[in-house]
């Protein structure tokens, strides 16, 4: 497992401070939420009350004027695109990123397989991405206490879950794409992240494109939807499973069999 | 033993030839020279060798075993890569170490000794190396291990002379030890001086490949006509040189002939010496001599 620790160890000042600035900004929204409590009755009218907007932040299912409605609807943006971005990142450049920093002849030239390496690689890359949310939903949990909010557990653990599931499925499909790239990998990983991440708000805000419930994980990680009926979408859950794991399978498939850029 | 075998080996980038039909032997113990200029195709056939590129056709063998399943042949392999890049962030000794975590062995002891003898600290950061110190991590990588094989494309750029000697001194003593060594290089005068062995690729193929001695035996011979104004005016002759009191000439053909017309010039002095490599090398690639 040298070459998984050794992922671990060259990850580690990514995933710290990706950790610490989603987990700041999760704090200071909830640090705010008693100020806010005073004025929410005219605020949490108003938000209801937007239309297409407040349907696609799922605002017309949960109300923001309870602790876990705002942080379903302020704190669920932050996590879902911090921690999905995060995931996409990690997985897009997990493989390409031997190629394009030069370290790929370095590497394959040890006696490891490659499908060793690309075990190793997708095994830092799930751990990464379960520490992010060890933290997160640690110091997420802290902050109710902090301001005396009682914490819906059921909710706020399947609200939790459901944004490892996404982020690990974001991983995932970035991680079989990144086989295929060898440079240039940032960009198309914030590219899918966010075009996954839009597509769902497009699916909330028209009836005709419902149908992207089944392409973008982050229909499955809407906090409105998990915390108005305290359960997860098992079906979309496990199409977007599928999806990880036909991307895995591409990963490997295609990078034992690559020729490695010079 | 042949530690090396290539048969018909062929590499095509989509359209774009890298090597073609490339039959290649390299036996145990061999210091094998591996010649050619940029886009001969001398980097295709190392990283073919080494599995980072799959052939196209042909097949290949290192230790009698084939090269599609490269894992098991490279734990007896050190390789240096002619462009040499490590993982930011780390230690010079990091990256040693990690090679080596990488190898499953405990190569500390060697790889100090290395260090010490190639002059490398290995608590510099890999980023504020030159390129010459890279070579150095690169070399340490590749021979702590003590492998059977050393495959090195270029390895001696960027070094200054006394570390190349350093280095070349490693390598006999590796080779005594029965090591083979694989070395591309465009430095002429590095193979002629260390390699028992060479082969010279052109274009994707190779055009030449023969002991050092063979190879600079061709009938040509490097003649030198000191005060001399013309040169003989006879067939044979070519890559002539002129120099400020001396004119230089190749001339393939019968020496009685060269002898005859020699007796109608004016000179003061003469010399007929075999051509070097680099002269037998430019004389591959400007006279189409694999004709020859």
């Amino acid at each position: 497992m040298t070459l998984y620790l050794h992922e671990l160890k060259h990850g580690r000042k990514a995933l710290i401070i990706w950790g610490a600035v989603i987990a700041f900004m999760l704090f200071i929204c909830m640090i705010m939420f008693p100020e806010m409590k005073k004025q929410m009755d005219s605020v949490s009218e108003m938000f209801a009350n937007m239309g297409g907007f407040t349907a696609a932040f799922g605002m017309d299912k949960i109300d923001f004027g309870t602790a876990m409605g705002f942080y379903g609807i302020e704190c669920g943006n932050i996590l879902s695109i911090g921690g999905g971005f995060f995931a996409a990142l990690i997985g897009i450049s997990a493989l390409s990123k031997e190629e394009k920093n030069k370290t790929a002849e370095f590497l394959l030239t040890h006696p490891v397989s490659r499908i060793n390496i690309v075990f190793q690689k997708l095994l830092s890359i799930i751990t990464q991405v379960i520490l992010l949310n060890i933290c997160i939903t640690a110091i997420s949990a802290l902050s109710f206490a902090l301001i005396g909010e009682n914490l819906a557990v059921r909710e706020f653990m399947l609200l939790h879950l459901a944004y490892l599931i996404l982020q690990l499925e974001l991983a995932c499909i970035c991680f079989g794409i990144s086989a295929f790239i060898s440079r240039g990998s940032i960009g198309i990983g914030i590219g899918i992240a966010a075009l996954l991440y839009f597509l769902n708000i497009i699916g909330n805000i028209s009836d005709k494109a419902e149908f992207v419930k089944y392409i973008t994980p982050f229909k499955y990680a809407e906090a409105a939807d998990i915390i108005s009926t305290a359960k997860l979408d098992t079906t979309l859950i496990l199409i977007g499973t599928t999806y990880s794991i036909v991307a895995v399978a591409v990963a490997f498939m295609k990078y034992t069999k690559k020729d490695i850029a010079n | 033993m042949a530690i090396i075998e290539t048969y018909n080996l062929t590499k095509y980038y989509g359209k774009i030839r890298g090597i073609e039909q490339l039959n290649l032997t390299v036996n145990e113990g061999d210091f094998f020279g591996f010649i050619g200029p940029n886009g001969a195709g001398k980097s295709t056939t190392i990283r073919t060798l080494l599995g980072l590129v799959s052939p196209t056709s042909g097949s290949a063998t290192i230790f009698g075993k084939d090269i599609k399943n490269t894992t098991g042949i490279l734990t007896d392999i050190g390789y240096i890569s002619s462009e040499i890049s490590f993982y930011s962030g780390m230690r010079a000794g990091e990256i040693i170490a990690l090679s080596a975590k990488l190898r499953n062995k405990d190569c500390s002891k060697e790889a100090k000794t290395l260090c010490e003898r190639l002059q490398l600290d290995p608590s510099r950061k890999v980023e504020e190396l030159s390129l010459g110190n890279r070579k150095k991590v690169g070399i340490v990588c590749a021979m702590q291990h003590r492998p059977r094989l050393y495959i090195f494309d270029e390895p001696t750029s960027g070094l200054d002379p006394l570390i190349q000697k350093e280095f070349f001194d490693l390598l006999f003593e590796r080779q005594k030890e029965g090591a083979t060594i694989f070395l591309s290089s465009h430095v002429l005068s590095e193979i002629q001086r260390f390699c028992n062995r060479a082969a010279i690729i052109r274009q994707g193929r190779i055009v030449a490949c023969g002991t050092v001695n063979e190879l600079s035996k061709t009938h040509a011979k490097r003649v030198t006509l000191y005060k001399a104004t013309h040169i003989p005016e006879i067939d044979g002759i070519f890559d002539v040189q002129t120099a400020h009191d001396s004119v230089s000439f190749l001339y393939k053909g019968d020496i009685k002939d060269l002898i005859a017309a020699l007796q109608n010039l004016t000179f003061t002095d003469i010399s007929i010496t075999e051509p070097n490599l680099e002269e037998i090398f430019m004389h591959f690639y400007t006279q189409g001599g694999d004709n020859q």
